[in-house]
């Protein structure tokens, strides 16, 4: 948005235009004791070197030359300088959700094609213009899952990411939903003994996530028949999207909410991201957000809409599908422009390196005495290795040399002390697995 | 217009009772305020109905409107042919696009409802304070 800079004089004419004489008179309608009678505590303004100098110390203060292991839900992927040139263009950057829809054709197309990408690697029927992020996406898709079957009680997987089950909890609280945890085996996947037990005949879902918190694959097919078999649906959570270039698509799941970081958005300090939703077209009228359609104008040229908004707030107030009203329009144009940069075979060739870097990062750390591998699943590019002593006294020395550690798991699983997710994506060099590997042969070594 | 024999409710719908039980639907003028209806919200057969309660919705190019159940009873039948063609609800509001049929649970409380000399003053006012 621009910054529109007034003058004191252009102020008085303002006021004066509207018949008042001080800006404190604008605010009588606000009792006293709430008004807050000086002036904001803001340091006072900069030139612009001293700007400038400002920022370059902040800038200074980043870490630099680190390797990084660690992925837990955020993951480090290449990314072309063409999507910050495309995204920069001042008529995405600066504008507004598509209130005025129709007359927001470039926008709405960019939604289109993102819906359409997503739509192909989901193996889905019909994606929305997005969400916040994975975790309200997870949760959309449970609350979908409620209104559909009219059950209020939902299955979710104990390896489902900690901070979206976290967000679930949040929203399920006030709204009746019930959520049973279900556990996991030695493979790292759901435990599907368990659904058998009574009290799971009555749920709207299974919720999981596929690979799962532990990097851990699942049976999405044998866990959709499960779902169907006692009228429950299949909801599919995906963090890491890089995942879809070798799996199968997740076209067993009725519905499907993924985080697509992965997708050319830089970790940064944990958002803004960019959440997905896709699923079959008999529950689009169920699906939460807004959604853009082809048509045809007036003229018979191809052109966009926003169909289906009679679901959304604006017009259904407090009766809509979901209160979600804007959407993540400039990171799902990141992600539309990256894909549309790799291509298939582009994405496929990222998934593959992926997998051969993990295997290989897994072997090595394999070979250290003490270190082995705790689940049997199969995996994508994360992984988990039990150590011998404490994950996150091996990541203090680790940082010393320039290393981030794998992932803690007993931080959120205390059951998994001593356990470390480990990710290993494309950009990390063979020699840095190497050092790595190296360099925790050398703290196990020590004594404690 | 407005079948002799049918009842109506101040929220637009009408109601045919044949014995002990009652097929629903939504009125000519209903149809004419939502404009061109895209689709139908069914309740599950079996449902019980509290009379005004919310029982689906009607959505149109509009808007997106709830009905409601002029009496109390049960869900037995669900009109199967709106699905595909919900448009018929424009066409023939007061016959094959009924709604719902249901069991009543009072066979009196339909003679609580406006019959079709009231409905149709009722929204002849309406009409006036539109227009007004």
């Amino acid at each position: 948005m621009r910054y529109l800079p007034k003058s004191p004089s252009e102020r008085q004419e303002m006021l004066e235009a509207i018949g008042t004489k001080s800006i404190s008179e604008l605010f009588q309608s606000i009792p006293e004791k709430f008004r807050l009678n000086a002036p904001l505590s803001l340091p006072g303004p900069l030139s612009e070197p001293e700007i400038i100098q400002y920022f370059q110390a902040r800038a200074a203060e980043n870490s630099r030359g680190y390797t990084s292991f660690l992925g837990a839900g955020v993951y480090s992927h290449v990314r072309s300088v063409v999507t910050d040139a495309l995204v920069q263009r001042g008529e995405f950057l600066t504008s507004y959700t598509p209130y005025q829809a129709e007359f927001a054709q470039g926008t709405l197309t960019a939604i289109f094609e993102f819906q359409t990408l997503m739509c192909q690697l989901t193996g889905q029927e019909v994606a929305n213009a997005s969400m916040y992020d994975g975790s309200t996406a997870l949760t959309e898709a449970v609350l979908m899952a409620e209104r559909i079957t009219g059950r209020h009680r939902v299955l979710v997987a104990r390896s489902v990411h900690p901070e979206y089950r976290h967000v679930l909890q949040t929203y399920a609280k006030n709204l009746g939903i019930e959520i049973e945890e279900v556990g996991y085996t030695e493979s790292g996947q759901l435990d599907r003994a368990a659904l058998k037990k009574e009290s799971f005949k009555q749920a709207a879902a299974i919720v999981v996530q596929s690979p799962n918190f532990f990097g851990v694959i699942e049976q999405l097919p044998a866990l959709a028949e499960a779902a169907h078999a006692s009228g429950a649906l299949l909801v599919t959570g995906i963090a890491e999207a890089v995942s879809l270039g070798i799996l199968r698509p997740p076209g067993d799941a009725d519905i499907v909410a993924m985080e697509g970081q992965s997708f050319g958005i830089s970790p940064s300090y944990g958002g803004p991201y960019v959440g997905v939703i896709a699923t079959r077209n008999q529950f689009v009228r169920q699906m939460p957000g807004r959604l853009a359609g082809q048509t045809t104008d007036a003229e018979g040229h191809r052109g966009f809409v926003l169909t289906l908004a009679t679901r959304e707030q604006h017009i259904r107030r407090e009766k809509a599908t979901s209160n979600i009203c804007t959407n993540e329009a400039l990171f799902a144009l990141v992600a539309t422009i990256h894909l549309s940069l790799l291509g298939k075979e582009g994405l496929r060739e990222q998934a593959l390196q992926n997998l051969a870097k993990a295997r290989f990062a897994q072997a090595e750390l394999e070979k250290i005495p003490g270190v082995r591998r705790v689940f049997s699943g199969p995996s994508f590019n994360e992984f988990v290795l039990e150590f011998p002593r404490s994950v996150k006294m091996v990541n203090q020395d680790l940082l010393r040399e320039k290393i981030i550690g794998p992932f803690a798991l007993g931080t959120h699983y205390p059951e998994l002390t001593k356990r470390a997710l480990v990710c290993v994506t494309e950009t990390t060099p063979r020699a840095e697995i190497e050092r790595l590997a190296a360099a925790i042969r050398k703290i196990l070594e020590r004594p404690v | 217009m407005y079948p002799k024999d049918y009842r109506y409710t101040k929220e637009h719908e009408w109601i045919k009772v044949d014995g002990g039980n009652g097929t629903i639907g939504i009125t000519d003028y209903a149809q004419h305020e939502l404009g061109d209806v895209v689709f139908v919200e069914m309740p599950k057969v079996g449902t019980q109905l509290e009379a005004r309660q919310s029982f689906g919705t009607i959505e149109s190019v509009k808007a997106v409107s709830e009905i409601f159940s002029p009496v109390a009873g049960e869900v037995i039948e669900t009109n199967p042919a709106l699905a595909d063609t919900p448009e018929q609800i424009n066409k023939d509001p007061h016959g094959a696009a009924w709604l719902i049929k249901v069991r009543l649970a009072d066979s009196k409380e339909v003679s609580t409802l406006m019959d079709a000399a009231a409905y149709e003053a009722y929204i002849s006012d309406k009409a006036k304070e539109h227009s007004a």
